[in-house]
């Protein structure tokens, strides 16, 4: 009884993480820009993965009460990849959402960038011949 | 006790169509950071990918490789966006 209702619990957050994670690459190929693109690429995966790891350590977890020794290990290990992937992923968008910024790639469509100028460095050379 | 482990390699398959669809933006892309957006998501499939695949075999060495591989991907991540801003580092 308690096997099947665990089942059924990884199965839907199985069917969760593959949606998101689809969608992820469907959203990649149709927006139209660099930023939407990030959007789709970062939240999407983050999301899908967060469900795909939980139903991973919800089996592993099943394994363990049932009496596998292999169950715990997958768990906590698990858990530790989705750990990494949660800290890595957004600050990774971020990054490359402020290197997009500064290399000159304009949003689809925008008319006026509130951000032009703010975000170069102040060691950055650009930024010394304006002041000189 | 239904058998659980055919399930994870079909989730494998479907996560391998979305890398297919990552790839075909990283050829089309028609800026560089478009590709690193690209890269980027292949990245997080693949880690989630090497989940799916250990907890399908039941071994626990492959998960391991994740955790690796993702810290490394990040740092490779980040170094191509410093050197997409230009500038000294």
């Amino acid at each position: 009884m308690l096997s099947e209702i665990v089942d059924i619990i990884v199965y839907i957050l199985l069917v969760i993480g593959v949606f998101f994670n689809l969608l992820a690459g469907v959203g990649l190929l149709r927006f139209p820009d660099v930023y939407t693109r990030l959007h789709a690429g970062t939240k999407c995966t983050t999301f899908g993965s967060i469900f795909i790891c939980g139903s991973v350590i919800l089996l592993g977890l099943k394994m363990w009460y049932f009496g596998s020794s292999d169950g715990s290990v997958l768990a906590i290990h698990t858990a530790g990849a989705l750990i990494a992937i949660l800290v890595t992923n957004p600050t990774g968008a971020h990054a490359i959402a402020r290197a997009a910024h500064r290399s000159g790639v304009k949003p689809f469509g925008a008319v006026v960038d509130d951000l032009e100028g703010k975000t170069v460095r102040k060691s950055s050379p650009k930024k010394k011949e304006d002041d000189k | 006790m239904i058998e659980i482990e055919p399930i994870y390699m079909i989730i494998l398959g479907l996560l391998l169509l979305s890398i297919t669809l990552c790839i075909i933006r990283v050829f089309m892309g028609p800026t560089a950071p478009d590709r690193v957006v690209g890269l980027d998501t292949i990245n997080t499939l693949v880690i989630v990918g090497m989940i799916v695949y250990g907890i399908s075999t039941l071994s626990v060495i492959y998960i391991d490789v994740a955790i690796v591989y993702a810290l490394l991907s990040y740092i490779s991540t980040l170094f191509i966006a410093k050197y997409l801003e230009g500038g000294d580092f």
